[in-house]
């Protein structure tokens, strides 16, 4: 076990018996962003949503560890592990339009945890959600801290769940495609912002995305998925130098980069497709499904 | 200004809807056989006493100038006198609208509360047996209609286990000199906890027979839109920091769940308003509903008239309400 969130031999299986992760591992380590990519469907928020314990009623974890701040969250009691949770982790959403509560205003969304689960005051939790307010740049906190949901914009409802995240100091982050529902003038703001905030805070980051475009701005690590399964673990810089697996350098091809945008986006070729696919089976034969 | 307008319209739909019903009742009851007049009287009574009643009636008129002659008297509040009861059919509709509305008000409490409580226990069970007992328990209570649960009450609570009064709206012998007619409303007040308990035994098995049908689709409606509550981002959110199933239903889900049930809920409140008429006829409570059984086996039109108007107007103020309790709950359209 070597960093501040490592999952080992993650497997989540549907009750009917279908694999959506096979014995993922994975490490984000303390104040480091990991990045988690893969195509749609791969698996990657079964994966936040196992840390956070927040899995559709459908699946279940049938085996592995999830170790957060030295505990495997997955030995705890229940009540102990949602407790555990809420106020080591925190989680940005992917859409901001349904994030918020929208028959409650903005205040209490952010303070009223700090006040019922991490038994602050009141009179600390209104000012700690101010001055978040202002470092994610609201303009003017006070009045949109009694606003309702729908009074605001989609980015400014993105920024306000930026700040709600960070109110506690949670040591673990994990933010789900946090830009994919914005505008497209917007994601790059959003994106810089949660990058900025990660240094600030030192918040170590799990940053579920399907671009690794952005995962070269903003990770330090990253992990490739394929239908549930880890097929690469790696540095940054090495990944983009030098990535091992065939998927994964099919998929950097399948990439634009900054040098050329314009270049040659080869789709991943159906000789890697089913090159990886047949990996995925021989682990289904390996570890029974 | 938008507030204004839509105000004016539907008070103006409010006048429009009235004058129909009124329209309605007053050829109906006029056209159905039956002589009014000839009922009140005693047998052997001549013909002639028969006309110079209807004359005093004003029956001998065509229905278009008895409509008049009644619609000019209500513009001036006169509805007319009761034929069977020889009182202002005002004084006697607005002494009884106290006790069908507290009738009907408690049996709201005690279907929100009843229907309520399945719907967070089928939520907070979801996807499990206790789920599926809800359902089957609501399933039942719809599929028998109230005055059915009135006889079913009766039989328990009334002959097997007499606990509760069967018959009436207060005991005689206890002493009230109240001056409203809204016996519960004022005991409450006064903080007479002997009416309190008195009227109570009273109302408690016609509430419940009227409840029983809106709390079952009260408990179905709420729940399926709790359940769908559930899966949304911001409820997944709340779990996220730390926040237990019980919170997260009551606090998060539930004032989102309850607007689309509502408006629903509201109609179904008009029926069971509706419903009072029978239930209290089965338990000789002395209210609207019970007078108007009365009024139409006396053939006594203005006295029909007046109850059939009152209701009418009862249901265009639920209905108001309602709308009124949707836009205060829904912050998207109390800053509209
Ligand atoms: N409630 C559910 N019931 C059954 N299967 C589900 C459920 N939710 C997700 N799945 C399945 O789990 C798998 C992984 O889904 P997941 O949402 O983690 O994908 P993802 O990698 O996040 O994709 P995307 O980029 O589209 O968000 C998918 O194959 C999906 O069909
Ligand atoms: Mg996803």
């Amino acid at each position: 076990m070597s960093g501040f969130l490592s999952i080992r031999n993650l497997t989540v299986r549907l009750k009917s018996g279908v694999t959506i992760l096979r014995s993922v591992s994975l490490d984000v380590a303390q104040g480091q962003v990991h990045g988690l990519v893969g195509e749609s469907g791969a698996g990657k928020s079964m994966i936040g949503k196992a840390v956070l314990g927040t899995l559709p009623r459908a699946l279940q974890v049938t085996g592995g560890e999830i170790w957060l701040d030295g505990e495997n969250l997955l030995a705890l009691p229940h009540d102990t592990r949602r407790k555990r949770i809420g106020a080591t982790a925190a989680l940005i959403p992917q859409d901001p339009l349904t994030a918020l509560n929208p028959s409650k205003r903005i205040g209490p969304q952010i303070t009223r945890r700090l006040v019922d689960i991490l038994a602050w005051t009141r009179s600390d939790a209104e000012a700690r959600a101010l001055e978040l307010l202002g470092e994610v740049q609201i303009p003017d906190p006070a009045r949109v801290m009694r606003s309702y949901p729908h009074e605001l914009s989609g980015g400014m409802r993105q920024r306000i769940l930026i700040a709600s995240a960070f109110a506690a100091e949670p040591k673990l982050i994990i933010a789900d495609e946090p830009t994919t529902a914005l505008d497209v003038t917007v994601q790059k703001q959003i994106l810089r912002l949660i990058a900025d905030m990660q240094v600030r805070h030192g918040t170590s980051l799990l940053f579920v995305t399907h671009d690794l475009g952005v995962v070269s701005k903003v990770c330090d690590t990253l992990s490739v998925l394929y239908a549930g399964k880890v097929v690469e673990e790696a540095r940054m810089h090495r990944f983009f130098m030098r990535p091992i697996h065939p998927y994964s350098r099919a998929l950097l091809a399948a990439t634009p980069t900054y040098l050329d945008p314009t270049g040659s986006l080869t789709p991943v070729p159906e000789s890697v497709i089913s090159a990886v696919e047949e990996e995925v089976r021989l682990h289904d034969v390996r570890f029974g499904t | 200004m938008t507030l204004l307008r839509a105000f004016l319209i539907r008070f103006v739909t409010t006048i429009v809807t009235l004058f129909g019903v009124a329209v309605i009742v007053f050829v109906v009851i006029r056209v159905v056989p039956g002589n009014p007049i000839a009922m009140m009287l005693p047998p052997g009574a001549t013909d002639a006493d028969i006309a110079r009643l209807e004359e005093q009636y004003g029956f001998d008129k065509s229905i278009f100038e008895q409509f008049l002659i009644w619609l000019g008297g209500v513009m001036q509040g006169n509805f007319g006198t009761s034929i069977s009861l020889r009182q202002p059919v005002s004084d006697l509709v607005l002494g009884r609208l106290p006790a069908t509305l507290e009738l009907s008000i408690v049996a709201l409490f005690i279907a929100v509360a009843i229907g309520g409580a399945l719907a967070l226990t089928g939520t907070r069970y979801r996807d499990t047996k206790t789920e599926g007992a809800v359902d089957v328990t609501a399933g039942m209570a719809l599929s028998i209609p109230d005055f059915l649960w009135g006889l079913i009450l009766i039989l328990l609570f009334g002959v097997l286990w007499p606990v509760f009064h069967i018959s009436g709206r207060i005991s005689p012998s206890l002493n009230i000199d109240f001056s409203t007619n809204f016996y519960l409303f004022e005991a409450l007040v006064r903080l007479r906890f002997d009416v309190i308990a008195d009227l109570i035994g009273h109302m408690f098995m016609p509430a419940l027979a009227l409840a029983i049908p809106l709390a079952a689709i009260i408990a179905q409606l709420l729940k399926q839109s709790l359940k769908e509550t559930m899966h949304l981002d911001y409820v997944t959110l709340a779990r996220t920091k730390g926040y237990g199933e019980n919170y997260v239903i009551t606090r998060e889900a539930l004032p989102n769940a309850v607007l689309p049930t509502l408006t629903l809920v509201g109609v179904q409140f008009t029926f069971l308003i509706g419903g009072t008429v029978i239930i209290e006829r089965l338990f000789s409570y002395e209210g609207l509903g019970n007078m108007a059984i009365d009024a139409v086996i006396n053939r006594d039109l203005p006295l029909i008239q007046g109850i059939v108007i009152l209701f009418a107007l009862l249901f265009t103020l639920v209905n108001l309400f309602v709308d009124m309790l949707y836009v205060i709950l829904n912050p998207r359209l109390r800053h509209a």
